[in-house]
């Protein structure tokens, strides 16, 4: 039987890959992390996280990353910045090929995560970092007493528009519905905030400027009456999309490209593995990309055993 | 701060970056940006593999407002890549080394 270069490869540095590489090197396997920006993945962009357990009054995002990172590194994680192109299993040893370099091993979890979905608007990519958005930690302080807007109804939407009200004078909250999806507690600040003005049953679909963002299109979509706003800066928040390119279609995943598992994590190829955000999963939070890479490194742990059986 | 990399403000940036003989990658971060604490290291194997080649110089745009306005920055991390005073290439948000490998290449 060939031998492989590891028992475990785990992809992504997000909290699920790095909860899988302290769950395997615990297993005393033989494990890499490849991540291929830098640990931490979404929640460096989120900033506060106050549903996650232990932190009592909260935790910046990027706190949080560096404790992650610092246990998984402490317990003697190898952690290894590369971008994955393909993978390949058509054999038990899986290969895992990077630029010029290819690695094998007996099992892969995928942690690829996710990415912000765009508008899908002309002009959106021209004014990235003009004033289109998609982070405001980084952002928002660019826009003291400025108006922007915010698109989106769920809890990334809602949190990060309060967050902007700290600089901004104005925030429109643009939504497609008529209510917010958003957890309730962050709808009932939300809604209780002067500076927030929400804009229902709305979508943008025009995106115009010079130099920088100026106006923005907005239709109603119960109406069809189309309005422009004039704002600095729009953020958009509207979803996510699975990081799964360069992923085989011998890989089931579902009709946006989330990978698909059963409860014990494992996907359609046997030791193949995937957990958080870049699984078909209702519910897409650090707690939950937690317990789904405990799950999968624990599976992940027996189908490697299994194999020396 | 790392070897190889320069601190810009508003008053040295026409003279260390639009001047420079050498073309300029110039990283313009706060301390209030996640994302810019974490492109760090990256930024520094670059001028690691390429500082004899490009000058690599950091702008914090906290503590100097009027250069990231002249080039109507308003996300970072922004990464702009200067020729001879001019701006040939500007990447913004966290991307991958290779990519910013790639970018150095092609406008070396």
């Amino acid at each position: 039987m060939e031998k492989a270069d590891y028992d475990l490869i785990i992809i992504g540095g997000g909290p699920a890959g790095l909860t899988a590489g302290i769950y395997a090197v615990r297993a005393r396997l033989n494990v890499i992390l490849y991540e291929k920006l830098v640990p931490g993945g979404q929640i460096i962009v989120t900033d506060w996280v106050e549903n996650y357990p232990g932190f009592p009054e909260g935790i910046s995002g990027m706190d949080l990353v560096d404790k992650m990172v610092e246990q998984a590194k402490r317990l003697g994680l190898k952690i290894e910045n590369n971008e994955v192109i393909s993978i390949d299993l058509s054999g038990q040893v899986k290969r895992v090929v990077f630029p010029g370099q290819t690695v094998t091993a007996n099992a892969i979890i995928l942690a690829t995560g996710a990415h912000p979905k765009k508008l899908g608007v002309e002009g959106e990519d021209a004014f990235i970092g003009k004033g289109i958005s998609f982070c405001a930690t980084c952002d928002g302080p660019f826009y003291k007493n400025k108006v922007v807007a915010a698109v989106g109804g769920g809890d990334t939407a809602v949190q990060e528009s309060i967050f902007l009200t700290r600089f901004a004078k104005k925030v429109y909250l643009i939504h497609r519905r008529d209510q917010l999806r958003a957890t309730k507690i962050l709808q009932e600040r939300a809604l209780a905030n002067d500076k927030i003005d929400f804009v229902w049953n709305s979508i943008v679909t025009g995106i115009e400027g010079s130099d920088g963002l100026e106006k923005i299109t907005v239709k109603n979509v119960k109406t069809g009456e189309s309005k422009k706003l004039p704002v600095d800066g729009c953020f958009i928040w509207v979803g996510i999309l699975p990081n799964s390119g360069f992923l085989p279609d011998a890989i089931k995943m579902d009709e946006y490209g989330f990978v698909i598992t059963n409860h014990k994590m494992e996907t359609s190829v046997p030791g193949l593995f995937a957990a958080g955000d870049g699984r078909s999963t209702p519910l897409r939070q650090i707690a939950t990309a937690v317990g789904d890479a405990a799950i999968a490194a624990f599976s992940a742990e027996h189908y490697i055993e299994s194999l020396k059986n | 701060m790392s070897e190889g990399i320069i601190e810009v403000s508003d008053s040295s940036f026409d003279a260390e970056v639009v001047e420079s003989e050498k073309p300029v990658l110039v990283d313009f971060w706060a301390p209030w940006c996640g994302p810019c604490k974490a492109i760090g290291p990256i930024i520094e194997e670059l001028a690691g593999e390429f500082s004899d080649k490009i000058k690599f110089a950091k702008c914090n745009v906290d503590d100097n407002p009027v250069s990231p306005g002249k080039f109507g920055i308003k996300a970072i991390p922004t990464l702009i890549f200067f020729k001879q005073g001019k701006v040939v290439d500007q990447i913004t948000g966290m991307v991958a080394k290779s990519k910013l490998q790639q970018t150095i290449n092609s406008i070396l």
